[in-house]
């Protein structure tokens, strides 16, 4: 994937152009705040994942740029055109929902060609060329000879691939896809991920979309923004957001974690009096929680270890080992180690700590 | 794509529920005896006058006009109520206002008012010097004792069904599918039509039907406004009552199975062209 890397590039010079603004956004639903002051700037041609839990108000904020709901206070800028008062008809974006919106009592091609048949009369392309952009998307999703066929008649995996079709053929200033696999089976969700990315590439099209799942928008995903209860955490590629995770709830939103008692002491983390790998930030000093990732933890000798603890279950899953190890206080560690030993339940362990984070 | 072997036709299709013979039965001794029973001895009522008879009855100017008027004003009638009946379905769905859930319930009253008691208080209501009679009088429209009087009665009892039959799928209406046409770029007057419409069309000629069929069958409301002028303002079943209390018998019955033919026929172009449009719009 060139066009992933080509996109991390961050030096000022060659920083691809903002194609929307997100600017100092709220929103408050029925006295509940969904959205506080939330700043973003999308750039062109990239893909971009909003990735929260479900009420941190991440389809909201996709409402709000595709002008489906309309900002309490802040504004929605596309490229230096100010969009906020802009009606959703005016927009050019195309949205993908969840459960496909697809019009049922019109064929699949008759859905596609719906956005063009629609403008008025002097800004409709020719019948025939109609037809032919219908023909090429369908081509593109691998539809081709579907045309004719009712959206009842398609999986689910199908009707979503002919939404992405009717919304990309309006060719819209930026595509907008809320949960877009959320109603679908996992294998049909991996296989259209990665469809997905190679559309993107392909047509180089603004891209932000909307999930709950980490691996989803890891996978996917130029640059990750992480929303929780309406602000945004962090902003970042897959590697900064998982690397440098900014705070507590970014690092256990994107993964599994377990949070260590330690001690903060001129830079360096010391678990149970022993020092770890891990450094502190400048100027925190005293008790911390260091959190760790089951891979930075590792089954040691005790002389080594800085946790230890009874082996409660192993299994192993696509390679992987995975050791749930309990301590004295009823605390669980989920481990991850290769050492493709057995570990009987109830057996004495240590544990190491690799790494980890600690936040301020 | 592999033709599969069609299945052979079968009366039974595999079912959890039991009970196919018992329920197959049941229904048809049900709709012979209530249904089917009655309007066969009318047939044979009728056909005692002959064909020729019957042919005669029908060609009765008298008779003729009557059912005109009352196909005619009916059709008319149905389709003002499908109209305003959906509208009112569409208010009552998709909006949400103080006193709603009355005015949801007050749809219902027309069809459990006695006719006789909504015929007479629509008589004075549109009659000449009636609340809503003497304004339409200064504009030259007499309401009461005229065709205008039937349609109007008509509507009146038309209404509930051609709400009632909308309803239930305006409910449905997925409002994702209304955005999705909004972001396709897609006016508002372009959603409508294209996206929201289409698929209530089957059961707005539902509703159509309905009315129809309660309108060309109504009596009691009717006869109270109408005025029953012959050749003017006289509905078919009037005709068959005067016909049945100057004890021409034949007569009636022959009126009375007219007007079961033509209602069948109609009902039947009416389900045809429904069948049409769901498989148009795509309920396969």
């Amino acid at each position: 994937m060139s066009s992933r890397t080509a996109g991390h590039t961050d030096s000022p010079s060659d920083r691809p152009s903002t194609a929307i603004r997100i600017e100092a956004v709220s929103k408050t639903f029925d006295t509940a705040a969904v959205l506080h002051d939330l700043s973003l700037d999308v750039r062109a041609g990239e893909l971009i994942g909003l990735l929260g839990p479900s009420g941190s108000g991440k389809t909201t904020l996709l409402r709000i740029i595709a002008g489906l709901d309309a900002p309490d206070r802040g504004r929605i800028l596309f490229g230096d055109d100010d969009a906020t008062g802009l009606a959703v008809q005016e927009r050019a974006v195309g949205f993908v929902f969840q459960h496909y919106a697809l019009f049922k009592h019109m064929s699949v091609a008759d859905n596609i060609a719906y956005g063009l048949n629609a403008r008025r009369r002097a800004d409709r392309p020719a019948k025939a060329e109609i037809k032919r952009r219908v023909g090429d998307l369908l081509d593109l999703i691998r539809l081709s000879g579907f045309g004719d066929r009712y959206p009842s008649q398609l999986s689910g995996g199908q009707r979503q691939r002919v939404a992405l079709a009717r919304a990309l053929a309006v060719e819209p200033r930026v595509l907008l896809l809320d949960e877009p696999f959320g109603a679908l089976d996992a294998q049909v969700r991996k296989d259209l991920r990665r469809w997905l990315r190679e559309i993107h590439d392909r047509t180089g099209q603004t891209t932000i979309f909307v999930t709950h799942d980490q691996d989803e928008a890891l996978e996917l995903s130029d640059r990750v923004a992480v929303l929780d209860r309406g602000r945004l955490e962090q902003v970042g590629t897959p590697d900064e957001v998982q690397e440098n995770p900014a705070c507590a709830t970014v690092m256990k939103f994107l993964g599994d974690s377990v949070e260590v008692e330690a001690i903060a002491e001129g830079g360096r983390v010391l678990v149970r009096g022993r020092e770890t790998p891990v450094v502190a930030p400048a100027g925190i000093i005293g008790p911390v929680k260091l959190y760790v990732r089951p891979w930075q933890l590792q089954l040691a000798e005790p002389e080594s270890a800085h946790l230890s603890g009874t082996v409660r279950s192993s299994y192993r899953t696509q390679g992987r080992q995975r050791i749930e190890v309990v301590d004295t206080e009823g605390r669980v560690f989920a481990v991850e180690d290769f050492d493709g030993v057995r570990h009987p339940a109830g057996h004495p362990v240590g544990l190491r700590i690799n790494g980890g984070h600690v936040f301020g | 794509m592999v033709e599969t072997p069609r299945p052979r036709w079968t009366f039974r299709r595999p079912s959890v529920i039991p009970g196919f013979g018992i329920s197959f039965g049941y229904t048809l001794t049900c709709l012979g005896l209530i249904v089917l029973l009655p309007l066969a001895g009318l047939v044979v009522k009728a056909s005692g006058l002959g064909l020729s008879g019957i042919w005669n009855v029908a060609t009765d100017p008298r008779v003729a006009s009557a059912l005109r008027i009352s196909f005619g004003v009916s059709a008319v009638a149905a389709l003002v109520a499908s109209t305003f009946g959906f509208l009112v379905a569409w208010v009552l769905t998709r909006y949400r206002f103080p006193g709603r859930k009355l005015v949801d319930a007050a749809v219902d009253l027309p069809f459990a008012l006695p006719t006789a008691v909504a015929g007479i208080a629509l008589a004075s209501l549109y009659a000449p010097d009636g609340l809503l009679g003497a304004p339409l009088a200064r504009l030259g429209i007499q309401a009461a004792y005229t065709p205008v009087g039937i349609f109007i009665a008509m509507v009146f009892i038309g209404l509930p069904f051609a709400v009632r039959t909308v309803q239930p799928l305006i409910a449905e209406i997925d409002k994702e599918i209304e955005e999705a046409s909004a972001t396709l770029g897609a006016t508002r007057i372009i959603t409508l039509t294209k996206v929201v419409l289409p698929p209530l069309i089957p059961a707005v000629l539902t509703g159509f039907a309905l009315a129809f069929a309660r309108g060309v069958g109504e009596y009691g409301s009717i006869i109270f406004i109408a005025g029953n002028l012959p050749y003017v303002s006289e509905i078919a079943p009037l005709l068959i009552v005067i016909k049945l209390s100057e004890f021409d018998y034949g007569g009636a019955a022959a009126i009375a199975t007219i007007m079961l033919g033509i209602s069948f026929l109609t009902l039947l172009a009416i389900n045809l062209i429904q069948a049409w449009s769901r498989r148009r719009f795509g309920y396969v």
